[in-house]
Parts: structure tokens; sequence; C-alpha cells
């Protein structure tokens, strides 16, 4: 008896508040202990590089972006914004086709056509890349707190059941027509109905994924919610978020030219590939101007091509189960 | 059965007037010049004021929202004030609104009956020719933005086969480029759908058991593997509706087809706010029914699905 109380004493003192605290995980020990040399990121681009379409897209898209962004102060580069005159009549040098002077011609009031497509490329790419990053930022973060919280989980529902109901053109054209048009207003408005689609999807995954057995023994072992979230469960869904992404982008560079066609895009002052490709429908009647639509078409297509792309091979490439 | 359709009706209600509400406050932002029409320079600022009053505008939000509701009831959406000054919005949406129907029925027949066959026939030759250029086909429809190919369509395939290049009711022809170029996107997510669950169902294992039994080819793919995969494109169906709607907006105004989504672009551009709430109205009802029909025709369509799942969300 006399043993035991002696014992029992003992493990009072070789305990200490130290085992009773959480552990930090720590990558590089965790690395340690196993024999694997796995890497996520490198084992995702390891199997991106084998596809070598989406990596030459990835090249040219790198190639434009980086064009775009110096374009500007490249020798010899036309402003897109001034009207230019013809050196022999003095009048305005409308619509002249695409020469040595003016690479890609002229437009109807004499503006140069390939510093304009190059400006535009800038805007549409600059809404773009802002729109994708605020609907992912925003769509994690809702669709995270939407499937993991059981509190928020109707509010937000009912909410949903709701929006989800409105057609996203009718959300777009009403928010361009209260925000009087300018690329911030634009850019409010396509994010206002961009969120939804990608809160949706991450709330339905998260639901899949919340109750699986290793976030329970998480959740026993005492992790805190916002670790369960950013650690167990939003990297099972890194290849669908880069999926969006890449997606979000070719859909708000076609939510411009929308807004423009019908009327409510950018002014003509400032170039984005939605007024170029309406300058270019306007004239499209005559066969000899058609150049100013299929120019700034063919830009569009290329970027919007490239980014889907770029973005489903990512997308394989970061699912898990395609590593080996 | 009753029940559910009953509780997803009560839900499509509420909605709906939730969104009407909606709306009608966030036009109520729109400057005020919509509402003068062309009058808007003669009058002097006590006339606008007077003008605007009697409009009912100056009065408290809430008692416009509920003047709004009862002419809403009455059928009175109001008059268009630039579009067609004085004709009343109702009168004039309903001249409109066949086109639409007949085109966006069409369009949405038609796409179908392209989209699906085609997305069996590429399960059936994954791999091969058929199946890449189906691919190629369904990365630009979804990648490029429509407004380019719809654009690029009516300038040089009507330059190609010497078509006339806008609508004319009264010749057949001029309806078909339309509705094709309407039809492209949701081909090509029929398409891309019914492969996926096409071959997904493939690789299932009932069927590398009837494969073993000896089922022919044939009884595998139509009784089996198409039934299956018809279940989940039922609620692409309300998708389809969502994205005609859109697509006529475009459409409507490039081949001056005189349906509601031409009309929407000249309200627009003409600040006529009448006709812009009218149809805001109508497009979002229209997008309830879509979905409300969505959810039923999956319930029918798969006895799977849990009955009363009212809050849940797909």
């Amino acid at each position: 008896m006399g043993l035991y109380s002696e014992e029992i004493r003992n493990i009072t003192d070789k305990s200490s508040e130290q085992l009773f605290e959480f552990a930090v995980s720590d990558e590089n020990k965790a690395e340690q202990s196993g024999y694997s040399n796995y890497s996520y990121w490198r084992s995702t681009w390891k199997s991106f590089i084998k596809n070598k379409v989406a990596v030459f897209l990835l090249l040219l898209v790198i190639g434009i972006v980086f064009f775009v962004l110096i374009q500007p102060i490249l020798p010899n580069q036309k402003s897109p914004t001034e009207i230019y005159l013809d050196d022999q009549t003095g009048y305005q040098a409308r619509n002249i086709e695409p020469n040595g002077e003016y690479w890609f011609g002229t437009n109807s009031i004499g503006q140069d056509l390939w510093a304009r497509i190059w400006a535009g490329t800038r805007t549409s790419l600059l809404i773009g890349v802002v729109v994708a990053l605020v609907e992912v930022i925003v769509g994690i973060t809702i669709g995270a707190l939407w499937g993991y919280s059981r509190k928020l989980e109707t509010p937000i529902s009912h909410a949903y059941n709701v929006i989800e109901n409105i057609p996203t053109t009718i959300v777009l054209i009403l928010m361009s027509l209260i925000l009087r048009p300018s690329i911030s207003t634009i850019i409010i408005a396509m994010c206002i109905t961009g969120w939804v689609e990608m809160a949706r999807f991450i709330r339905n995954q998260i639901v899949i994924l919340r109750d699986r057995e290793y976030n329970l023994a998480s959740r026993t072992l005492g992790t805190p919610s916002h670790r369960i979230i950013l650690k167990n469960l939003l990297p099972y869904l890194i290849s669908i978020i880069m999926l969006r992404m890449s997606l979000a982008i070719p859909f708000a560079i076609g939510a411009e030219v929308f807004l423009t066609y019908i009327g409510l895009g950018l002014p003509i002052s400032e170039p984005s590939l939605g007024n170029l490709i309406n300058e270019g429908r306007v004239l499209m009647m005559s066969p000899d101007l058609r150049y100013q639509l299929i120019f700034p078409s063919v830009v569009l297509s290329v970027i919007t091509i490239s980014f889907y792309i770029i973005g489903n091979s990512f997308a394989d490439a970061a699912d898990p189960k395609n590593h080996v | 059965m009753l029940g559910y359709i009953g509780k997803r009706l009560l839900q499509s209600v509420v909605t709906l007037f939730v969104i009407i509400s909606i709306v009608f406050l966030l036009l109520r932002l729109l400057p005020e010049e919509g509402y003068l029409g062309a009058a808007a320079d003669k009058m002097s600022p006590e006339q606008q004021e007077v003008y605007l009053t009697n409009l009912g505008l100056r009065d408290p939000i809430l008692v416009q929202l509920g003047n709004f509701y009862a002419d809403l009831i009455h059928g009175d959406f109001g008059k268009s004030i630039t579009y067609r000054t004085d004709v009343p919005v109702l009168d004039i949406i309903a001249d409109k609104i066949l086109y639409s129907l007949a085109f966006g029925l069409a369009a949405v027949a038609f796409s179908i009956l392209v989209g699906v066959p085609l997305g069996i026939l590429m399960a059936q030759m994954k791999g091969r020719w058929l199946d890449r250029l189906g691919t190629g086909y369904i990365v630009f429809v979804v990648a490029v933005p429509s407004m380019v190919y719809y654009l690029l369509i009516q300038v040089y395939i009507t330059d190609i086969f010497k078509l006339p290049m806008l609508f004319d009711e009264d010749k057949p022809i001029t309806w078909l480029l339309p509705l094709i170029s309407l039809s492209l996107g949701p081909i090509a997510s029929y398409a891309m759908w019914m492969r996926r669950y096409m071959v997904d169902e493939l690789n299932k294992d009932y069927i590398k058991l009837a494969r073993a039994k000896g089922v022919k080819e044939r009884t595998l793919m139509f009784s089996h593997v198409m039934r299956n995969a018809f279940i989940p494109l039922a609620q692409y169906l309300p998708a389809t509706i969502l994205f005609t709607i859109t697509g006529s907006i475009y459409i409507e105004s490039l081949y001056s087809i005189p349906g509601m989504g031409g009309l929407l672009v000249d309200a627009i551009q003409r600040q006529d706010n009448a006709v812009v709430q009218g149809l805001v109205l109508i497009f979002s009802s229209l997008g309830i029914i879509g979905l409300f029909l969505g959810d039923i025709a999956m319930a029918l369509v798969d006895p799977r699905i849990k009955l009363g799942r009212g809050e849940s969300v797909r």
C-alpha cells in the first residue's frame, strides 16, 4: 500500500505543467522524422511542367504581362489617347490601315491602335486580377465560415438562397447603373457578384471534409478551429481555388466587355479591351476597317484562353491524387 | 412530393418579394434626370420639383415602396419616360416578350438536342479526334467572352453565306444565326457535363460487372450509363435558362431582334428608369422561376434526393 502511494507521489513529481501544453508543430522536425522528401509545391510544379501546352501558355502570359507593363517606356511608342494628325493634310489621321508608322493602324478619330491595345490590355488585366483576388479572398472567408460554423450556417444559407436567384448580369447592370462608370466602380460591381459562387463552392467542399476522421481527431486533440480550417481543410482545396481564380480573370474581362457593350463601361478616354472591341463593332460594316475589331479580339481571346488552360492544368497538377 | 413543391414555392415567393424590394430601393439611387425625360431642359428647377413630387418621388421611401406594390398588384409597372413617352411599360414589354421567349426556348431545346449527343459521342470516343475537337470547342466557348465570337459570327458568317445581317421576322433564314449563336454556350456546357458524367459512370464497378456478364454495349450505354448521367444534368437546366437571358441581351441588340434584351440595352442608354425597372423585375422573376423548375425537375428525376431540404443548398 505504502509502496503505491509512494509511486503516485513520484508520478506527480515527475509530471510537469509542460506536458499539458499543446505542442507546436514544426515542419522541419516533422520532415526529419519521416523519410519522405515529398514537397507539395515541388510535386505540383513537376506535374505541371509535364504539360507542354500549358507551360508555353504560361510563358506567353508572363511575356504579355511583362510587355504590357514596360510598353509605355519603350522607344517609339505613341500615346494611347493622343489624336494624331496627318502630316500632309493636317487633318486627323483617321482609320489608317496598319503600316510602318501605325503598327495596328489608327481608329476612327486618329488614335494609335497599337498603343491603345496594350493600354487596354493593361486596364483589363488590372480589373481581372483585382476582381479575381477579391473574389477568392472574400469567397474563401465566407465559404469557410459558412461550411465550418454551425451557428452561421442558417443565416448565410438564407441570404444565399435569395442572392443566388438574381441573375448575375442583372446585378452587374444595376450596380454599374448606380455607380457611374470608372475602373473602380466596374471592379466594385464585379466583386459584388463574383464571390457568391466561390463561397458556395468552398462551403460544399468543407461540409464534405469537416467531419472526416482526421479532422475529428484534430478536434479531439483540441486544435483550434482556425488552425483546422487553415491547415487541414484549405490545402485540400488549393487545386479548386486555383482553378476558380484563373477562371475569374477571363470572366472579369468578359464582364467588362459586356458592360461596355450595353453602354455602362469605361469612357473611351480610358482604353480597355472592352471599349476597343466596342469601337471595332461600330465599324464592322465596312470590311476594310475590320482590323479594328480583329486585333483587340485576338489579343483578348489569346489572354482568356491561356488563363483558362493554365488554370485547368495547374488544378490537375495541384490535385494530390495526381501526385505519385 | 407535394409538400416539397409547396415549401419550395413559398420560398420562391418570399425570395421574389425580397428581390423586388431590393431592386426598387436600389433604383431609387439613380440620378433623378432619368424621371424627367426629354422635357428636363425646358423645366425650371421649381417645375422639376413639382413634377417629381407629382410622380411621388418626394414621399418617404417606405410609402413609395407601398405605392409601388399597390400598383404592381394592379398590373401597373409605370409609364415609359424616354423610350416611348407615356406608354405603359407593361405594353412595351408585352410586345417584346414573345420574341425573347421564342428565342430563349428554341435555344434551350436546340442546345440540349446538340449538346447532349455531342457529350455522349465524346465520352465514347474518349481521347480520339472527336473528343479533342469537342474539347477545343468547349475551351474556346467557355474562355472567350461570348460578345467576341457573337460579333465575329455576325460579321463573317453573314459575309460567307451572303445572309442578311439583321433579323427580319418574315425571312425564316434570319432566325437561324441568332439562334445558333445563342446556343453555342449552352451546347458547350451540356457537352462538357454529359461527357464528364458519362466517363465517371463508365468507370464504376457495376458497369464492369455488367460487361463481365456480357451485357451488350448498346444496352449498357442506353439503359445504364445514360440514365444515370442524365440526373445531374437536370440541374443545369435553370442555369441554361439564366444564360439565355443574358445571351439574349447581346444577341437581340446585335441582330436588332425586337425582344426584351435589346429593349434593356436601349432603355439603359436612354436612361429610362421606368422601363429598366420593369425589365429587371421580369428578368429576376424569370431567374427565380427557372431555379424553381430546376429544383422540381431534380426532385422528379432523382428519387434519392431528400425531400424537404428547403433550407439546404445544392
